[in-house]
């Protein structure tokens, strides 16, 4: 059955549309991840124009990303003292990228060099967790009774401004998550991306938090970045479907659904090699799309009329 | 079916101009379409209008369905140091967004180069404007492929023969939009060609249009887009705090 888009201007089957927003949610209520780095290619290959499908596609990780802050609240798993300094270095952070993507794109290729680094970027995240996480999954199984760690220590953490978060069983310098935040920002505005595929993992490895209040807390900050960009796209670009976002956000219940089942049911290590198989997976299909010759060398921009 | 007897009756008017002593001129042409307008509703999946006239007879029918033109930017990929990315352009300040042809023959059997140039008959004379282009670079080679992409998407085409003779005289042809097609006007020209050059030409124009719902939320995007976005945010908040009651039951 088509469905209508009416800023998108095409008619979509309207049940691949709720499989993407499925997907979404599932992957947004499991790994407190936005979803975004899966959603936008599979909208553009369904025919979305690329700047709608971006657009749209932020509307809908603030729906799926409550629901699943919501459920990761009620088990008592978000730091909203963590969310807040995140947050703050986030606004900061995203305003410089903002700022310097414009300054980069008036000198030309600045696509290539974001993807190049995006591409090494997740590679070495995505490898080093699935390390880590297959190494801990080995040893767990090897020695289940010894006591582990909380987190490493490292020279990063004894910064001064010490902080304590209760609810992360950390004391640390507040400029670590600052710090962190504003990286994250800067990033996500360069990439065009939510940031939870790096903020997840530095939460983890760099913060040293447990997974389980990783992931609600990820989740409550990419509420409001995801806010911050719905309303500044539609302002500035008027590229996002409400027809779209409805249907994506019909889906995102059932995914997260699914996902919240699954994920109570699955240990932090587990979670972390699926988290890590998965940004392996996104980080090669760019590389392969990188290297190998396209199916055609020329692409077509319709420039929306003003 | 009511709208199946108004277009009989005016095929009866047709034929009965067609065949009156009037129809005796040598360069007579009339058509006109099905409908005028293409409403755009939710359930939207493209859309056929049937394109009908008649001529005295002799000659051969072209006809060219333009959509509105739009700036379109054509990108060449490149292989850079082991990675291919976009590397020449060429901006076309316009390009129509919708581009059909359909004749009773082959084209190149119904006028010379020049002539079908001259009324814009054929993939190769679609009226593209050149606004700039990355140096060194063959802007045909970029026309072209952006002929390709638009075939490639339904919506550039061709049709020889695709218009055919009733009795000699009444000619028909349908002309498809598939569900990606842009709204806006329409200009469908409708040409009587004999001997190699151009007898008549017609014209008339289809509207293609949002209505209903499709029509409001474009129209709020674009007029109270901040609205607009507080709206979005509001549905996406109201529809996540939903799932999340939702999930409580799991």
């Amino acid at each position: 059955m088509q469905i209508y888009l009416p800023i998108a201007e095409v008619s979509v089957d309207i049940f691949l549309l709720l499989g993407v927003g499925t997907a979404v949610g599932f992957l947004s209520s499991l790994f407190g991840v936005g979803g975004g780095f899966l959603a936008t290619p599979l909208l553009i290959f369904l025919g979305v124009p690329p700047p709608v499908a971006v657009a749209t596609q932020a509307n809908q990780i603030v729906g799926a990303s409550l629901s699943g802050a919501i459920a990761h609240w009620r088990r008592g798993n978000v730091d909203f003292v963590m969310a807040g300094v995140l947050l703050a270095g986030g606004l900061v952070g995203s305003t410089i990228g903002v700022l310097l993507f414009k300054l980069l794109k008036t000198h030309g290729q600045i696509d290539v060099v974001i993807l190049v680094s995006y591409v090494v970027f997740l590679g070495g995240i995505g490898g080093l967790m699935l390390w880590e996480s297959i190494r801990s999954f080995v040893r767990l199984r090897r020695e289940p009774a010894s006591r582990v760690k909380l987190h490493q220590h490292i020279w990063l953490h004894g910064l001064p401004l010490k902080v304590r978060f209760r609810k992360s069983k950390l004391y640390i310098s507040v400029f670590l998550p600052l710090g962190l935040g504003f990286v994250v920002g800067l990033l996500a505005a360069l990439m065009g991306v939510g940031g939870g595929f790096i903020m997840v993992p530095a939460m983890i490895y760099i913060l040293g938090m447990p997974t389980a209040m990783v992931i609600g807390t990820s989740l409550l900050q990419i509420i409001f970045v995801a806010v911050n960009v719905t309303i500044l796209q539609s302002i500035s670009t008027h590229t996002v479907d409400l027809m779209l976002a409805v249907v994506l956000l019909a889906g995102g219940m059932l995914g997260a659904r699914i996902g919240a089942r699954i994920g109570t049911n699955l240990r932090g290590e587990q979670v972390r090699i699926l988290l890590a198989l998965i940004v392996v997976a996104v980080c090669a299909n760019l590389a392969f799309e990188l290297v190998t010759r396209p199916a055609t060398p020329y692409t077509l921009q319709v420039v929306a009329a003003p | 079916m009511t709208p199946r007897r108004i277009l009989l009756g005016f095929l009866l008017c047709v034929l009965a101009a067609a065949l009156s002593p009037a129809a005796a001129r040598a360069d007579y042409l009339v058509a006109d379409l099905s409908k005028r307008r293409i409403d755009i509703t939710l359930g939207f999946a493209g859309a056929e209008v049937l394109l009908f006239g008649a001529t005295d007879g002799q000659g051969d029918v072209v006809v060219i369905v333009r959509g509105p033109n739009q700036p379109v930017i054509v990108r060449h990929k490149e292989r850079i140091a082991g990675i291919w990315i976009n590397w020449h352009w060429a901006e076309f300040s316009r390009a129509p967004a919708f581009y059909y042809v359909a004749s009773s023959k082959p084209l190149d059997e119904i006028a010379g180069e020049s002539v079908l140039a001259g009324i814009g008959a054929g993939l190769t004379n679609v009226r593209t404007t050149v606004a700039s282009a990355s140096q060194d670079v063959d802007t045909t080679a970029f026309r072209q492929a952006l002929v390709g992409a638009k075939e490639s998407e339904s919506l550039y085409g061709t049709g020889p023969g695709d218009v055919t003779f009733l009795a000699g005289r009444l000619f028909r042809t349908t002309v498809s939009f598939p569900a990606n097609v842009a709204p806006g006007p329409y200009d469908i020209e409708i040409y009587l060609v004999r001997d190699g050059h151009v007898e008549r030409g017609e014209r008339r124009t289809l509207f293609i249009t949002k209505v209903g719902l499709s029509a409001a939320v474009y129209e709020r995007a674009h007029e109270n887009a901040a609205l607009y976005g507080l709206v979005a945010v509001a549905i996406a908040l109201m529809a996540g705090w939903l799932g999340a009651i939702g999930l409580r039951k799991v």
